[in-house]
Parts: C-alpha cells; sequence; structure tokens
C-alpha cells in the first residue's frame, strides 16, 4: 500500500513537471468581490483601478473599446455625467472631422471613447482580462477553470506582483524575469511598486493591493456587463426551473393514467 | 402521411373546410403534431426537439447580431465589441448565439450515440439517417465559418488551419484553397464569404431538418425496443402509440426547459469557459498563438487529423502505392472526412438483424467503447501534438474506423441476440406494470375505447 502510494506520487510529479514545461507562468488564486455566480464590481476598486490606470498603465497602453461614458455607465464605477466629463477632459483624442477633413486632435468630451496608445507598441488593455487565462487543466480537463475561473484578473495581478528583480539583455531589449509571464522574460519594465498610487479612500496602496485594484478595474473594462449578465442568467434560471417542475407535474399527470401507476393524489378514474 | 394507421384530420366548420379544399395545411400540420409516437420512447429521445429548438435559438441571434456585425477585417472586431458594449442587450444575443453552437453539438452528438445504440439507422430509416449526416455536416461548416467572424487570433488561425487542409489534396489542392480563401491567404475576401456562407447555411440546415422530419413521419419512429409499431390494425397501432401531442410534446418541453437551465447557468455565469481566451486579441497576421486549438465539438476529428503522421505504416504504403500522391498531410484529411463519412454507411455495415442494441450482449461493449473513445479522441486533440499523444491519437482513430469496418459487419455473423419482446405492448406493460388503461386521458376524446 506504501509502495503504492509512493508509486503514485512520483507519477504524479513526473507529469506534472511534464505539464510545467509548458512555459505557462504561476498565477496566484487572488480574491475578487466579481467572482461566483453572485458577485459584483465593487465600486471603490474600479475607481481605484481607474486610478492606478491613469496615472500608470495610460503611459503606454490604451484602452480603445472603452468610452468615457463608460465611466457613468450602470454597475461600473459610479460616476456621474460631470465626474466622467472631467476626467474625460484630461485626454485628447483625433478627431478626423476637424481641420477641414484632415482630422486633427481635440479634447477628450464624454460621449469619446479612450484614445489609443501606440506610443512604445504596447498592447491594448481593454481586452485584456478575457484575453488571458490564469488557470488551466489538469491534463486539458478544464476542471480548474470551472472552480477558479478563467483567470484573467489574477493572472494580471500576478504579472504586476511576479517581478523577480531579475535583467538581462536580448537583441538590445532589456528583459525582466516575470513569475507569471509565459517564458519567464517580459519586456515591460516593472511598472508598479508599494505606494506609488495613492487612494483617496484610505486603501491599502501596497503592491499587491494596487495590483488588485486595476486587474479589477482591467476586468471591468473587457466585462462592463458582467453585473447584467449574471442577473439575466440568474432570472433565467429561477424561471426556468419553475417552469421545469410544472412542466414535470403536467407530464406526470399526463402520463399516469398511461403507466398504470396509480398514487393517492390522484384518483383513480 | 405516415405508415402507421391512425385517425386522419377531418375538417369540421366552414372555416376550416374552405382553408383545407384549396391548401391541406391544417390536415398536414395536424397529422404532424398527432403523430402516432411508440410509446415506450425514453429520455434519449427528446434531442431532437432540443435541436429544432437550438437551430431556431441560433437563426433568431444571429439574425440580430447581423444587424450590428460589420464583416470587415478592420472592422469586424471592433464590430463585435460594439455589440458586447453598445447595443442594448447586445452582450446577451452574443454569449447566447456564442455559447448556442456548444449546446447543438452537445445534443447532436447526444442523438447520434443515441442512433448508433438503438439501430435507428438501419432498414427503413437509411434516408433519415443520411440526411442527418448530411445536417452534422452543414453544422460543422457553418459552426467553423462563424467562430471566424469575430476576427479575433483563433479566428484567423484556425481559418488559415483547415482551409490548409483543402490544400493538401493533391493537384488541384492550391488552386482550391485560393479559390476557397478568394486569395493568397486569409483576408477580407475569406471573411466576407464566410459570412455569407455563415448566414445561408442555417437555412439550408433548416430546410433538410424538415426534409428529416418528413422521413421519419412516413416510417415512424425507432424506439428503444427496435420492434416495430404494430400497423396491422389501427386498434394495434394504438397499443403500441401515443399522439405526439400532448404526451411527447409535454415531456420534450420538460426536458427542454431542463437542458436550458444548465445552458442559462453557463451563459450568465461561466459564458467564456467554452471559448479561447486568445479570440479576445484581434487578429493579427504577423503573431501566431503558442496553441492553435479548435473548438471542442472539432476535438474529435481533429485528433484524427493529426494521427496520422508519416511514420505511420498506413500512410507509408499508401504513399508509396499512389507512388507519393497521398502524403501524410491529405492522409489526416482524408481520415478526418472519412471518420465522418463511415458513419453515413453504418445501415450497410451493420449486418445484424436486430435493431437496439438492448438485445445485443456483445455490442453494448463495443458501443460503449466507442463512446470512451470519443471523448478520448476529443481529450486528445486538445494536446499538444507530440508523444504519447501522437500514439494514443492513432490508437483511437483506429478504433473508431474498426467499430463500423470491421467490428458492426462482424458481430451480425457471430453475436447471438437476446429474445427481443413481440410487440411494443407487451413491453411497455411489463415495464409499467397492467395498473393502467395504458391508453389515453382521462376524457379525451379516445380512437379506442379503454376496456
Amino acid at each position: 500500500m506504501k509502495l503504492f502510494t509512493k508509486a503514485a506520487a512520483i507519477v504524479a510529479i513526473s507529469t506534472s513537471a511534464v505539464f510545467a514545461a509548458g512555459g505557462a507562468g504561476e498565477v496566484t488564486d487572488y480574491d475578487f468581490p466579481f467572482e461566483g455566480p453572485f458577485g459584483t464590481y465593487d465600486q471603490n476598486q474600479l475607481q481605484r483601478g481607474l486610478k492606478v490606470y491613469t496615472e500608470v498603465c495610460a503611459a503606454c497602453h490604451g484602452i480603445q473599446y472603452v468610452a468615457f461614458r463608460d465611466l457613468a455607465a450602470e454597475h461600473g464605477l459610479g460616476y456621474t455625467r460631470e465626474q466622467a466629463t472631467a476626467y474625460a477632459e484630461q485626454f485628447e483624442v483625433f478627431d478626423p472631422t476637424l481641420n477641414g477633413g484632415e482630422g486633427d486632435f481635440r479634447t477628450a468630451a464624454y460621449p469619446d471613447k479612450f484614445p489609443t496608445n501606440n506610443a512604445v507598441g504596447a498592447p491594448d488593455l481593454s481586452l485584456m482580462a478575457k484575453s488571458r487565462a490564469g488557470f488551466h487543466g489538469p491534463y486539458n480537463l478544464g476542471i480548474n477553470q470551472i472552480f477558479k475561473g478563467m483567470g484573467g484578473p489574477e493572472y494580471i495581478a500576478s504579472l504586476l506582483t511576479g517581478y523577480t528583480g531579475e535583467e538581462k539583455e536580448e537583441a538590445g531589449t532589456i528583459l525582466y524575469e516575470n513569475k507569471a509571464f509565459p517564458g519567464g522574460w517580459i519586456s515591460m519594465a516593472p511598472p508598479l511598486d508599494d505606494d506609488w498610487v495613492e487612494f483617496d479612500d484610505g486603501s491599502p496602496t501596497d503592491l499587491v493591493s494596487a495590483s488588485k485594484d486595476v486587474a479589477a478595474f482591467l476586468m471591468w473594462t473587457a466585462e462592463p456587463k458582467l453585473a447584467a449578465r449574471k442577473q439575466m442568467g440568474l432570472v433565467a434560471i429561477i424561471m426556468l426551473t419553475v417552469l421545469s417542475v410544472l412542466l414535470y407535474l403536467t407530464n406526470k399527470r399526463i402520463w399516469s393514467p398511461v403507466k398504470g401507476k396509480r398514487d393517492a393524489t390522484t384518483p383513480a378514474e | 402521411m405516415a405508415g402507421i394507421p391512425h385517425d386522419e384530420y377531418v375538417p369540421s366548420t366552414t372555416g376550416e373546410k374552405w382553408v383545407e379544399k384549396r391548401l391541406p395545411i391544417i390536415g398536414l400540420l395536424y397529422n404532424t403534431l398527432m403523430i402516432p409516437t411508440p410509446k415506450n420512447l425514453n429520455w434519449m429521445w427528446i434531442w431532437g426537439i432540443v435541436l429544432t429548438f437550438t437551430l431556431v435559438l441560433q437563426i433568431v441571434t444571429g439574425i440580430i447580431l447581423v444587424m450590428h456585425y460589420t464583416p470587415h477585417v478592420d472592422m469586424a472586431f471592433a464590430s463585435v465589441e460594439h455589440i458586447m458594449r453598445d447595443v442594448n442587450g447586445g452582450w446577451a444575443m452574443r454569449y447566447i448565439h456564442q455559447n448556442g453552437a456548444s449546446l447543438f453539438f452537445v445534443a447532436v452528438y447526444a442523438h447520434i450515440f443515441r442512433n448508433l445504440y438503438y439501430g435507428s439507422y438501419k432498414a427503413p430509416r437509411e434516408i433519415t439517417w443520411i440526411l442527418g449526416i448530411v445536417i452534422y455536416l452543414l453544422m460543422m461548416g457553418t459552426a467553423f465559418m462563424g467562430y471566424v467572424l469575430p476576427w479575433g487570433q483563433m479566428s484567423f488561425w484556425g481559418a488559415t488551419v483547415i482551409t490548409g487542409l483543402f490544400g493538401a489534396i493533391p493537384f488541384i489542392g492550391e488552386g482550391l484553397q485560393t479559390w476557397l480563401l478568394g486569395g493568397p491567404a486569409v483576408g477580407n475576401a475569406t471573411l466576407n464569404r464566410f459570412f455569407s456562407l455563415h448566414y445561408l447555411m442555417p437555412f439550408l440546415i433548416l430546410g433538410l431538418t424538415i426534409l428529416k422530419i418528413w422521413a421519419f413521419h412516413h416510417t415512424g419512429n425507432n424506439n428503444p425496443t427496435g420492434v416495430e409499431v404494430r400497423r396491422t390494425s389501427k386498434e394495434e397501432a394504438s397499443r403500441d402509440t401515443l399522439p405526439f401531442w400532448p404526451y411527447f410534446v409535454i415531456k420534450d418541453l420538460f426536458a427542454l426547459a431542463v437542458i436550458l437551465v444548465v445552458f442559462f447557468a453557463i451563459v450568465g455565469f461561466m459564458p467564456n469557459y467554452l471559448g479561447h481566451p486568445d479570440n479576445y486579441i484581434e487578429a493579427n497576421p504577423l503573431a501566431t498563438p503558442a496553441h492553435i486549438v479548435p473548438e471542442w465539438y472539432f476535438l474529435p476529428f481533429y485528433a484524427i487529423l493529426r494521427a496520422f503522421t508519416s511514420d505511420v505504416w498506413i500512410v507509408m504504403f499508401f504513399s508509396w502505392i499512389s507512388g507519393g500522391i497521398i502524403d501524410a498531410a491529405f492522409f489526416g484529411v482524408l481520415a478526418m472526412f472519412g471518420a465522418i463519412v463511415v458513419m453515413a454507411f453504418a445501415p450497410w455495415l451493420d449486418t445484424s438483424s436486430v435493431r437496439s442494441g438492448r438485445y445485443r450482449p456483445m455490442f453494448k461493449w463495443w458501443f460503449w467503447l466507442l463512446v470512451v473513445d470519443f471523448f478520448f479522441l476529443m481529450w486528445l486533440g486538445s494536446m499538444p501534438a507530440e508523444e504519447p499523444w501522437a500514439s494514443l491519437s492513432l490508437i483511437g482513430s483506429a478504433y473508431w474506423f474498426a467499430y463500423f469496418l470491421v467490428i458492426l459487419p462482424l458481430l451480425g455473423v457471430i453475436e447471438k441476440p437476446t429474445p427481443r419482446p413481440a410487440t411494443i405492448e407487451e413491453e411497455f406493460a411489463e415495464h409499467y406494470g397492467e395498473g393502467g388503461t395504458g391508453q389515453r386521458l382521462p376524457g379525451e376524446k379516445a380512437a379506442t375505447p379503454a376496456e
């Protein structure tokens, strides 16, 4: 018996080593308020995340699919139209209708989308939380994703906290070692650290907290209708469950004379 | 219309008579809805309704999505995000449509395996079965082209890999691939024609579905015993059957409602579980994703496609005998399509005179092994193309073909079936006891009195 468990353990270790060789990084299963069937966004966390994005990420990354008006949308950051407009005015967007059709930059307004940012070739972050998966397997069976979720925001937070401090130069580019990044070396320098961003609500400003806040914000930019979606799911499930019960009872009643299973509640004909 | 004797529709009101004289459509609908159905159908006979419902669901959500979608390489990805963010309820339509494809394939696989187990493909239902295989092929084409439309990374690279299969055909392959793509590589022309065909093919499926319903209403449903409904008299037929309405309509609707609970749980709580994260990255012809993997419903056949590499002896043999025309790539393509086409020949490959697997003691084992093989191949299709998965895929593929080409023909000769009930009525009474009338609702206008 002991031999058997030992053998099983060896098999387990050796196979997990095979799968680790695939290059996927270490992703920590951080808790987020929008997880689970009833979880929704924490408005304050999204506001903190927007602040991190604005002060740090926006230097290199755009969120081109998000509009400033979305900041005042339902189930979102909870800003008023005035606040969202004031926020928009710190950005410049390209307007192709200006300058006699040649286009020019102007101050962003409430209905505009966030500007794209191709300054250093950094990817757009609008959909980053859905285009990365933190959790897989085991063995491509998709079980971890059921219990932990797809892991996009966890991946982002793990990436921001995953720098080891090692650097190397490759073909003229500095690469930074990162535990969460597939392959282990990323060209983005550590973007965030303890107390780099201050929050108005007095929330902790350490690296892990700030990383989680911006990861939550990026989940919102990727899936702004999450709350409405979960509500629809819940309503649909309740209504369809009631319908199922009614149809089950109807079906039983219709078939009972055919099947001849008499029960006390249904008197014989 | 059915071969089973039953009460025909007789128009009673003046209005009905007026219509029936000009277009007998009320009678057609009445006979379709009231078709005598074997009363012993079990819960595996619900998938037809689920499939029909899903087809309508996909067509309706699809038509709405088209109103907001832009088929252009520069705008397609953004227009899907527009649907997800700015269109009222657009996110719901899109997620329902996206996961609806998975519901469609869950149902079609359950339906296919139901038919394989209960021998529903056997005479006289061969045409129904072949129509089903054609519908299944069209479904695969439609799903594949639909997956290209959001123009994400997996859309683009999936399209590149799959259309590349046609390039593997000797002599005409390269020209055929260019013709299919509308250019040397997947581009705007490809997206536009895929969009056009993705809109067309569901309506072909709808037409074939109507033909299929016509076909099996003519032969009557198979049933878990595989014993035919007695057609000798209306009285005997009515003891084996019940009208489709209300008995099976309510039963099927109940099953559909339960399935939709699960479906909406996925749409509501984990809508991206069955998709690939890479498809939220806009298509980029210059960056190949690390793993190009098709959707789950293609994986078993994807595993078969990849299983036949140039070091497999059967591939070497065919390559040698054809003077190198059939290479490994082409052999893989032939094997993948062959794995589906071989199913269409099941009515003639299965030599057993017994229809239902319930009375075939040896067949049962081979059948369930085929089901396991299917899931095994599905899993292998998701694995990287390296050892030991490649060899295991080869074993899985070999069993798939062996089941249809060797096991089904042989079993009919060597197997000794167990006794079958003489009639459906007998089997039903054995299962449920003699307590009931075995027939109609109390107070219903019954064709035959209960006594």
